[in-house]
């Protein structure tokens, strides 16, 4: 269909699986500024995995997530009683325990060569085109690619997570202190999140591998982040942008013969950017066109204000008082002639009877004292 | 008998005994139709201001009415979308050297290796210039600023160790060590002890007595008669400025922190109800 | 110990002391300017510059990845300050974003070459994500000694404006100081080193190389000075040993070996280092919670003996037992320091406060009533609810507190349970009748 085989499905398929886990999780930990702890478990699993595998010296799924889920515990751990000596703050935590603990993943992968079949390569990159080859197999029957049992589970326990704990998720992520006043444990909630990334990371591992894992965890929550505070409504775009970047990642990296998962994050990038400039309000675009705007409304009040007072004035009085360039002047003066509120007349202006009443308008309404 | 200045060094900076009125008599700080916002929030608007040399100023006002933006609108910290600031008659970048900055404390990582004696000794850097360190004179006078606050004893602490007022009375000295003509301090009041306020009001008036000029944003309406010759009252714009006795009054209060407004403030209302709600 | 210097090893040697110093020093800046994690983004970011500037020249040539480099990495930085300042997005996922993309951009760069470019092969780009320290060529470390001298020496030059700019940044301004571009230099600064780095330890670990030496010196000094030498001091030894360690077991990489030595320096600056380290202040605890018991223990029997009035008789041991309910043998324990200091008497009877001991108790009663007045006067406490808070609070006070205390209450000579006051020392003759009263 559409000129896709099979394998480019699963490949679809899996990536909008990886996005959307990731997405669900991702929210929270932008809400709670705790990307880099994503960032941060993505690296230090290592040892974990490579600890399963000399364990039980076979692929055994289930081990290896267990693991890698204890040892993103464990990392979520150290930070913060690291944190909590206060002889570091949280950023040095994190940048000295990750490395720690992936230096000694990479030398038990090393040292124990032999023994552990883990390709340094594949969990950096993951390698999601094969995911159509690696199929499970029960009593000669193919039901199909690992990586859907694999995903497929973890999304749903996600699901499950968020759904469950959607309330105590919202408040320990706004207001932690009313959460504890509640009765309800912030900590345990964080480490209930953090496990649950853990045991993500793990299972996206050999798809897409550790760079699109925490992409897809920062990258389309951010983006989400730009449009809305709202949660749910972040949530839903944030899938949305996932699954959005892994679909045109995934014809990139087809098209141009190369890392589908740095091409899915590359996406992921992309749609960054986007809504970087276009977002209404929070983009760079509407940022500047309002700045731009509300300069000249600024300058229009003051030039009526000062009219107040002496209601017909010079131009060049006005550019003596305020210091503009006759160009700013000229804007501000134009939206004022164009409301009617203000007429030329010589070298100056002159209010008109609508600017009069404008000011008299305003000046006697009462208005509350504006609390910051 | 007039009392020693608080430096008696000789420095780059007109200051002897007592400072003479700068040629021309020109205010230590004139404003001019300042308008400055952050991002769309306007933060002060249309603020006329002269402030004579030689005065101990207070600004005073409600949260977010633009006190600290003031200072640093002076200082050139800021960017205002309108209007322009003068110092001893020109602009600030000329006169750098005349001003010392006491900035909020909560503005500074406490936490950072360095010492008490090595905070105030920035104060020199301004003198110094690039790519030369402080010897041993810049050191002792430092120390010697340390001492006029009473917290010499306390030059080698690191930081983190010091109590709030103590923190602030080195911050003060920091500023001293600048031997400046104008000082610009933002809430040099806060959360300090009845000891450190003490020292604090003493080191102004001594100030003011060399022909120094002190502009203070301070919290605290109830000293406001007491510690300070000038009152400048603002709420996003001007409200009043002038001599304690004559603008710190009830009316002026009520203008500054609640009921009517003027048209100004009533206009930055209207235009801002019209902007898309940010807060949603 | 079989040590092979080899031409190659030295090289590696060289390479990997060099970044541990100069990443040692540079990571104090990310370190205190609480930018750690930008590092790690730099690092990822400088990937795709890497891969942008082989494709340019078309042969894997240090400078030029060097430049690429550090022109995505700066680019990566500007792109999180852009978003910091200007959206509702914080710092930590705009590091995140920087940090993802960038790299998975320069993967796609990468594959891209390795698979369609007709050298990609031999690139040598991929050995940039764990570094392959043992691959440094001669050339490679002269980069290294210029770099690395550049850096320091700027450092050194600007040293009192780059510290104003970590302490500082505002006041710095209006010194007239241009804080903007200093902090663009310092930025560049990492840039440059953390490219450097990265063929050492590669793009995950560098982090490490900045932040954990600096985070070590912390621990141990608390001026700025200080701290720089030694993160310098303490990377560069940590790459030595290191770099040694591995080349003893060639299986293990370079980059983690020493990434492992310079984390078991930090746990141990961590827990040992005097004045910050942990058990330091677990030390000092210790200590002053003995103090807290022994001037109990004094104040019980000099308590006991006032009640009676009587100075010729001294509480025995199961006496003192009945004040607090500690043991006797707890109480013995306790006592014995004071003994050794020659402020207890311990017979089999009693125990007896001598008179430099009396002289002690007197003081810590002083504390002990004048707090409770305190308390009950000011604080307006109920005189049955005082003494357990006094309990608690009278051992911190310091004697310059007590004393303004004192002032404060208008010198009293009774608490409020009406129990006297005892005098300052040398104000009267009790002490002495007291002692030797009955002995």
């Amino acid at each position: 269909m559409w000129g896709l085989e099979p394998s480019h499905w699963t490949v679809l398929i899996v990536g909008a699986l990886v996005a959307t886990s990731c997405a669900l999780l991702g929210v929270f930990l932008v809400l709670r500024k705790v990307a880099m702890l994503g960032d941060a478990i993505s690296h230090a699993v290592l040892p974990g995995i490579a600890i399963a595998f000399l364990i039980s010296g076979d692929r055994a799924p289930l081990l290896m997530i267990f693991g890698a889920a204890a040892v993103g515990v464990l990392t979520v751990f150290l930070v913060g009683i690291l944190n909590r000596t206060r002889r570091l703050k949280e950023d040095a935590s994190i940048g000295v325990v990750f490395p720690a603990l992936f230096s000694i993943g990479v030398i038990l992968v090393s040292y124990f060569a032999g023994k552990i079949d883990l390709d340094p390569d594949c969990i950096i990159f993951g390698e999601i085109l094969l995911s159509h080859l690696d199929r499970i197999v029960i009593g000669g029957v193919d039901i199909g690619p690992k990586a859907y049992y694999v995903c497929g589970p973890i999304l749903a326990l996600n699901i499950l997570l968020i759904g469950t704990l959607y309330k105590e998720l919202k408040v320990t992520s706004f207001d932690p202190a009313l959460a504890a006043s509640l009765g309800i444990s912030p900590t345990l909630i964080h480490y209930l999140l953090m496990s649950q990334v853990s045991i993500t990371v793990v299972g996206s591992f050999e798809s897409v591998g550790a760079i699109l894992v925490v992409a897809m965890l920062v990258v389309p929550p951010a983006a989400a982040y730009l449009f809305t505070h709202r949660l749910w409504t972040m949530i839903l775009l944030s899938v949305g942008f996932g699954i959005l970047s892994s679909t045109i990642g995934f014809f990139i990296g087809w098209w141009k013969n190369c890392s589908m998962a740095g091409s899915m994050a590359a996406a992921a990038g992309g749609v960054f950017v986007l809504a970087f400039l276009f977002a209404p309000q929070q983009g760079l675009f509407a940022r500047i066109w309002v700045r731009k705007n509300l300069r000249t409304r600024f300058r229009s009040q003051l030039i009526l204000l000062h009219l107040q007072d002496e209601v017909a004035v010079q131009l060049e009085i006005l550019r003596k008082r305020f210091g503009w360039s006759q160009r700013r002047l000229d804007n501000a003066i134009q939206r004022l002639v164009r409301q009617g509120l203000v007429e030329r007349i010589d070298q100056g202006v002159k209010l008109t009877s609508s600017g009069l009443a404008q000011l008299e308008a305003s000046g006697t309404e009462s208005l509350s004292h504006r609390v910051e | 008998m007039k009392p020693a200045p608080i430096l008696s060094q000789p420095s780059m900076d007109p200051s002897n005994q007592e400072l003479p009125k700068s040629e021309n008599h020109p205010p230590a700080i004139e404003v001019h139709d300042l308008t400055a916002a952050y991002g769309t929030q306007p933060v002060l608007w249309d603020v006329d201001l002269e402030i004579p040399e030689g005065s101990l100023v207070a600004i005073v006002g409600p949260n977010g009415a633009g006190k600290s933006t003031l200072l640093k609108a002076v200082l050139g910290l800021i960017q205002p979308l309108t209007g322009w600031v003068k110092i001893f008659g020109e602009e600030y970048s000329k006169k750098r050297s005349w001003v010392g900055y006491v900035p909020q404390r909560e503005t500074v990582d406490w936490d950072f290796p360095t010492t008490a004696l090595d905070v105030v000794t920035m104060g020199l850097y301004g003198r110094l210039g690039w790519f030369r360190l402080p010897r041993r004179s810049h050191k002792e006078q430092a120390l010697a600023c340390l001492d006029k606050l009473g917290v010499a004893h306390l030059a080698h602490r690191q930081i983190s160790q010091l109590s709030g007022g103590q923190q602030q009375r080195v911050f003060l000295a920091r500023a001293l060590a600048q031997d400046a003509r104008l000082y610009l301090m933002d809430e040099p009041f806060a959360g300090v002890d009845v000891k450190t306020e003490k020292a604090v009001i003493e080191l102004l008036k001594q100030l003011r007595e060399e022909g120094r000029t002190v502009i203070a944003v301070h919290h605290d309406l109830q000293t406001v008669n007491d510690y300070f010759d000038h009152v400048v009252l603002l709420n996003l714009r001007l409200v009043a400025s002038g001599p304690v006795s004559t603008t710190f009054t009830d009316e002026n209060l009520n203008k500054t922190y609640g009921g009517r407004l003027t048209a100004l403030t009533q206009a930055a209302e209207a235009l801002l109800s019209k902007q898309p709600d940010k807060r949603n | 110990m079989y040590l092979a210097i080899s031409y190659t090893f030295q090289n590696v040697l060289l390479g990997t002391t060099l970044l541990g110093v100069v990443g040692g020093v540079l990571g104090c800046f990310a370190l205190l300017r609480k930018q750690s994690l930008l590092g790690d983004a730099l690092a990822h970011a400088s990937l795709p510059g890497v891969c942008l500037a082989f494709l340019w020249m078309g042969t894997k040539d240090t400078y030029s990845f060097l430049i690429g480099a550090i022109f995505t990495g700066v680019l990566g930085s500007l792109f999180v300050l852009g978003v910091v300042r200007g959206t509702r997005i914080k710092e930590d996922s705009a590091i995140g974003i920087v940090l993802s993309v960038f790299f998975g951009v320069g993967v796609v760069l990468l594959t891209w070459i390795e698979k369609n470019h007709q050298s990609g092969n031999q690139s040598g780009l991929s050995h940039i994500l764990y570094g392959q320290a043992a691959t440094l060529m001669e050339r490679d470390v002269w980069i290294f000694v210029i770099a690395g001298v550049i850096i320091l020496g700027t450092i050194f030059l600007f040293y009192k404006e780059l510290k104003l700019l970590c302490f500082d940044r505002e006041y710095g301004k209006s010194l007239g100081y241009p804080m903007a571009a200093l902090e663009i230099l310092v930025t560049c600064l990492l840039v440059i080193t953390v490219v450097i780095g990265l063929q050492t330890v590669g793009v995950i670990l560098i982090i490490a190389s900045l932040i954990t030496p600096a985070a070590c010196a912390r621990q141990w000094t608390d001026r700025f000075s200080w701290m720089l030498l030694l993160a310098g001091l303490i990377g560069g030894l940590s790459s030595v040993a290191g770099t040694f360690v591995s080349e003893q077991f060639h299986r293990i990489p370079t980059g983690p070996t020493i990434v492992l030595v310079s984390s078991s320096v930090l746990i141990i600056s961590i827990l040992f280092a005097p004045q910050r380290g942990i058990l330091w202040s677990w030390l000092q605890s210790a200590s002053f919670r003995r103090r807290i018991r022994e001037e109990n223990l004094l104040k019980d029997i000099y308590g006991w003996v006032e009640k009676r009035n009587d100075w010729s008789r001294w509480p025995s041991l199961s006496n003192l037992m009945g004040v607090r309910g500690q043991s006797g043998i707890k109480i013995k324990k306790i006592a014995r320091p004071l003994e050794h200091g020659g402020l207890l008497l311990v017979t089999e009877k009693a125990m007896k406060l001598t008179e430099k001991g009396l002289e002690e108790a007197e003081r810590i009663v002083r504390k002990h009533r004048i707090w409770e007045l305190y308390l009950a006067r000011r604080l307006d406490l109920p005189p049955d609810h005082v003494h357990r808070d006094a309990e608690a609070m009278e051992h911190a006070l310091s004697d310059e507190a007590l004393a303004e205390f004192e002032e404060l209450l208008g010198y009293p000579k009774f608490d409020p349970h009406g129990q006297p006051i005892p005098a300052r020392r040398g104000s009267s003759s009790k002490a002495e009748s007291k002692a030797t009263g009955g002995v």
